[in-house]
């Protein structure tokens, strides 16, 4: 079976069992039209029609303080390197989202991988869920094509009239669907409704600027020298947020965090910025991006050009936290339009 | 939340003791370090590892003895913030961690059977010294070597020793310059760059290698253009900050490359293509 399908009137049956079998995460609102992802254990508990959360779910596959060795000094250099994990089921992932872990999946599982991601992401299992519409007017998943299912998920369900189509990608996925007793195989109609839903989603999500796919590395190229950066560079606060919401930002920095005894302690990763002043700051007081603008700029080139070229993808998922959490309101639709008016 | 051991992680250190450290300026200390079971570190030259010390943290530092020395591999230090600082304290015997080596070295390849110019300025003769003493070692296999090295003055010269040992051989043209000098300073006086002019090499069949502070590159890649040297035959090494060195942190990515895994050596060729890079 690689698909199935679940009546609405048993996604609470499907949230309590998920609970019953372990720790479930899904979108909780905040209030405020916020939303982050926290611990369930019901269906209530959560807002499907939910806008990006606050932070993505990046948090859970490459948490904001990481544990990567444990260290004694007592006795010279001892030390054992470890991961911590916690098995979770991820409930409810837009696309979008999705897009994101798969970034971080390309960059940890590029040699030398990094077992400390690799492990930990096998310990999550994905559900993923399709937005029938837009989230708000930050949003360009469609400009980037990551408002339809690209993979990624060990299950993925799309909203019909009375129950949700489920895709199911994985081994665990599957499992999860035989165990839970909940689903039932997919009808004729069913199928029609998903076609619908897809068809009408044509209509709804269009190209957010008016730039091809493969043209934007280019516009980045062509405008590295742009005026455009010299005025982002000005509103630009390099407060960080931007990276700490993004879902591809990967950034980290390396420190220890002794123990009281100063003996033991464990060296952690840390989320880090590349808009913050020091982070390419070398030996001597020399940075090669000292000023905001060429921090802003090379932030931009990250998500649309340079990854381009290395993983052969774009690491912008078109989730607009960026331009939602920006304290100096830089927003990525006008900067691209502002790029794309400078070029001509 | 369950934390599982791992051993393959490349976050696992070595343990490094310190067999021997050399005072080489009031600035610098040479730290040389044996690796358990006298394992070979096994690195290019021009390559880097990660040293830690536990409850500090961990830094990038070239490795500056060659290869082909395989007891034990030499780091030469600057004391120059916390965590060197924390370096300049240990004593004989004591450990720190190493991880690596990580990156691209220098061009030992394509500098085989031709003629070589190192360029070193100030700390940057530590890495290139692993170079030069791999030539050394494997003399016959290289053309004419020319050393260029330029300090901030005479007291700040690092490798005293060796630089009038290269400067004795006759098979290795050496020169050196000092920014600023007591009258008593019998050598040159001025940038590295017043060097290059008067170096005489045969430039298309010259490889030639800098290292030293990102400001000195420029300066030096346009005298060594002048010189008829192709952009093909010149290889930098820049100065990043590698904070994971498996190019994944981010902290020294130079557009699309990572200088920990992909650098810190390039070929000017690229350098120049790469704004921001130099």
């Amino acid at each position: 079976m690689t698909q199935a399908l679940i009546a609405k009137t048993k996604l609470a049956d499907l949230v309590s069992f998920l609970a019953l079998c372990g720790k479930v995460v899904g979108p909780v609102p905040l209030g405020h039209g916020q939303f982050k992802f926290a611990e369930v254990r019901s269906l209530a508990e959560m807002a499907l029609d939910y806008i990006p959360t606050i932070l993505p779910p990046k948090k859970y596959f490459m948490p904001q303080y990481e544990t990567l060795l444990r260290y004694d000094g007592a006795d010279g250099q001892q030390m054992q390197a470890v991961v911590e994990v916690e098995e979770l089921v991820l409930f409810g992932v837009h696309t979008c989202d999705l897009a994101g872990i798969q970034c971080l999946n390309v960059v940890f599982s590029d040699r030398p991988r990094d077992l400390h991601y690799m492990i930990r992401k096998n310990h999550i299992t994905l559900i993923g869920l399709e937005c029938s519409d837009y989230c708000d007017s930050y949003a360009s998943c469609a400009m980037l094509r990551n408002h339809l299912p690209k993979g990624g998920y060990d299950l993925f369900f799309s909203e019909l009239s009375d129950g949700y189509f489920v895709d199911i990608k994985t081994q665990k996925g599957e499992q999860l669907v035989e165990e839970s007793g909940l689903f039932e195989p997919v009808s004729d109609a069913a199928r029609e409704q998903l076609q619908e839903l897809r068809r009408a989603k044509k209509q709804i999500f269009r190209s957010e600027v008016p730039i091809r796919y493969q043209d934007i590395p280019r516009l980045f190229d062509e405008t590295f020298d742009s005026d455009v950066w010299t005025r982002i560079g000005e509103k630009c606060l390099s407060c960080g947020n931007c990276t700490n919401v993004c879902p591809t930002c990967y950034c980290f920095d390396v420190m220890d965090e002794p123990d009281l005894d100063l003996t033991r302690g464990r060296r952690i990763r840390v989320w880090d910025s590349c808009q913050h002043e020091t982070f390419a700051k070398v030996a001597g007081d020399e940075s090669f991006r000292e000023q905001r603008s060429d921090r802003k700029r090379h932030r931009f080139n990250r998500k649309f050009r340079y990854p381009m070229k290395r993983y052969k993808r774009m690491f912008c998922t078109g989730c607009g936290r960026c331009s939602r959490s920006c304290m100096a309101k830089i927003d990525l639709k006008e900067t691209l339009g502002a790029l794309m008016e400078e070029r001509g | 939340m369950e934390s599982i051991a791992i051993n393959q992680s490349g976050y696992q250190i070595k343990r490094g003791r310190i067999e021997e450290i050399t005072e080489l300026t009031e600035l610098e200390k040479l730290f040389r370090i044996v690796l358990p079971d006298d394992e070979a570190l096994d690195h290019d030259p021009g390559q880097f590892v990660q040293v830690s010390l536990f409850g500090v943290g961990e830094a990038p530092i070239s490795i500056c003895s060659s290869p082909t020395r395989r007891d034990s591999f030499e780091l030469c230090v600057r004391n120059a913030g916390r965590f060197t600082a924390a370096l300049h304290q240990l004593k004989v015997g004591d450990e720190v961690g190493i991880r690596g080596p990580f990156g691209v070295g220098f061009p030992v390849v394509p500098l085989e059977g031709n003629d070589v110019l190192l360029i070193a300025g100030g700390l940057g003769i530590a890495p290139l010294r692993s170079l030069i003493n791999f030539i050394i070692d494997n003399r016959r296999d290289f053309g004419k070597v020319d050393i260029l090295l330029g300090s901030r003055d005479p007291e700040s010269m690092l490798f005293c020793d060796e630089l009038a040992y290269w400067r004795k051989r006759i098979d290795i043209n050496f020169c050196c310059s000092v920014d600023r000098a007591a009258p008593e300073w019998e050598g040159n006086v001025g940038l590295i760059t017043a060097l290059i002019p008067g170096a005489s090499l045969d430039p298309l069949k010259t490889i030639a290698v800098a290292c030293g502070p990102p400001i000195m590159y420029r300066f030096v890649v346009d005298e060594l253009l002048k010189k008829g040297i192709p952009e093909s035959h010149i290889y930098l090494s820049l100065e990043r900050h590698m904070k994971c060195g498996l190019g994944k942190c981010g902290h020294c990515q130079i557009h699309d490359v990572y200088c920990c895994q992909d650098g810190p050596v390039f070929n000017y060729s690229w350098v120049k293509k790469i704004k921001g890079a130099i």
